[in-house]
């Protein structure tokens, strides 16, 4: 039998009962395979949320009383079976929670990552395959992350200058952006946003194993679609305001 | 044949403590009907003949079929031609007076032993914790006794095409062996007679490679450095079974 003694981590520790196994969800999130599976479930509910975001937002082009129609709808989602705004604030919990484990996942396996090159390259590396996108999935990640605590602030919670009504959506859309700086922001962001989802959309598929040759020439053209048509929608809407297209 | 005068910047290390540094050698007179690594034992027995030391590098087969080769070169793992390990890249690849900077494979799980040495035995690892099958004792079977529909032979071929050079992890800018190990379990998971240990091998080689590698973030860089041409379909099928092998493994009773 076997002589030699690598001492390994985990498996070298010789006790195989001693170890009580976590939870299913628990124990698969441990492996780097498993975060990477939360991580494109969470994105694909991102996703979700960002397409029906940008869609809903179009509404804007419909004039005040349709865009704060539609956000009033949203607090009285299926009102009769639940009382007025609960399952806005379960969509927002869902929302949340899959933020916070796609921020977590990203986290821990970059930390992984470095640790298993503690010593980089010295010279240029000359990446063939790896594009802009895929390389700075993080940076995309972050600065959005911070944009969206700043779009939560001005359009959500206190407003950032402009004047701001709560409830009066139509109205705060037009006083925010029609600032040329804040503008700038929301564009700079979702073309952050797009880039995040270039590689991301793409990304998910290899992560969830969905890899058939049928189809596997439409992913790449599936992630660069998404991403345009989010970046086309939402960078729309500062241009229209800025151009008087949106707003009194 | 034409003669190339070339500047090497070749990384130089005494040992896997020691600290390194690239070494600046004049190699003229180089015949472009050299494979790279001819390239380097001329440079070496220069050396050798100067009263220097030789610099240390892996070869062996130098056929492109024992994955014993590595080196970064000018930044790409197995140097600029697709498909190709460092011992069959040929030094017509290269102009005349050009720079060829060689680095050694970088990741913690690969450290270095010397120059350009590294020791890949973390890959052994791996391929310890899962890659056999389990066979009938006694006389060999017939050939074709099993019967293999052609396509999965053929996958399972393009994934044993792996030799095991390390070269998706040294490309890999997150250092992750999600090529190597998914085209160790593909190939055994793709066949009949691997049918046995599926996902318990799937699951024991996932994560005896997250014990030594970084994680896989779909670049892409992997499959361009391979000399095989191993192609990432193999990592999104690894990962389809890892997710099976959780499901299926807690249902084995027997497991307690």
């Amino acid at each position: 039998m076997a002589t030699t003694t690598v001492a390994r981590g985990k498996a070298a520790a010789g006790s195989t009962k001693a170890k009580r196994k976590a939870p299913f969800p628990v124990e698969f999130y441990r492996s780097a395979l498993g975060k990477k599976y939360v991580m494109a479930i969470t994105g694909i509910m991102l996703m979700g949320f960002v397409f029906a975001h940008m869609v809903g937002n179009l509404k804007m082009y419909l004039g005040a009383e349709d865009f704060n129609h539609y956000g009033e709808f949203l607090r009285e989602l299926i009102v009769p079976i639940l009382p007025r705004t609960v399952a806005l604030w379960l969509l927002r919990l869902g929302l949340i929670g899959a933020f916070g484990l796609h921020i977590h996942s990203a986290y821990s396996l970059t930390r992984m990552n470095h640790a298993a090159r503690t010593v980089k390259y010295q010279s240029k590396r000359d990446y063939i395959a790896a594009n802009f996108a895929s390389r700075t999935m993080r940076w995309t990640g972050v600065i959005f992350g911070l944009f969206l605590i700043w779009h939560l602030f001005d359009l959500s919670w206190t407003g950032t200058g402009a004047t701001y009504v709560r409830g009066e959506a139509y109205q705060n859309v037009d006083h925010s952006l029609s600032r040329f700086p804040v503008a700038g922001l929301y564009i700079v962001a979702n073309l952050a946003l797009g880039i995040h989802l270039f590689h991301g959309a793409w990304s998910l598929f290899q992560s969830m194993g969905w890899n058939n040759p049928r189809f596997n020439a439409m992913r790449r053209n599936f992630a660069a679609g998404f991403a345009a048509i989010i970046v086309i929608g939402n960078v729309s809407f500062p241009i229209a305001v800025l151009a008087g297209i949106v707003g009194n | 044949m034409n003669e190339l005068n070339l500047t090497l910047k070749i990384w130089r290390q005494a040992g896997p403590d020691a600290p390194g540094s690239f070494d600046t050698i004049a190699a003229p007179g180089i015949n472009d009907e050299m494979s790279f690594l001819e390239m380097l034992d001329v440079v070496n027995e220069r050396l050798i003949n100067e009263g220097k030391e030789a610099v240390v590098f892996d070869h062996d087969c130098r056929e492109g079929i024992c994955g014993t080769c590595s080196l970064m070169i000018n930044g790409q793992a197995h140097g600029p031609q697709k498909g190709t390990a460092t011992c069959q890249l040929h030094m017509r690849k290269f102009h005349d007076g050009q720079e060829i900077v060689i680095e050694p494979w970088r990741a913690t799980a690969f450290p270095i032993v010397k120059d350009l040495m590294v020791d890949r035995s973390a890959f052994d690892r791996i391929v310890e914790s899962g890659g056999y099958i389990t066979a009938e004792t006694g006389g060999a079977s017939d050939a074709n006794l099993t019967p293999i529909p052609k396509p999965v032979a053929d996958a399972a071929m393009d994934a044993a095409a792996c030799i095991g050079c390390g070269a998706c992890v040294a490309a890999c800018p997150n250092s992750a062996a999600n090529l190597f190990t998914a085209a160790k379990v593909g190939h055994l998971n793709l066949l009949p007679q691997g049918q046995a240990e599926r996902f318990s091998r799937v699951e024991a080689m996932v994560d005896t490679m997250e014990e030594f590698f970084g994680s896989c973030t779909n670049h892409g860089e992997c499959q361009e450095a391979c000399p095989k041409e191993i192609s990432i379909d193999f990592i999104a099928l690894m990962n389809k079974d890892y997710l099976k092998s959780k499901f299926k493994n807690r249902k084995t009773l027997s497991r307690g």
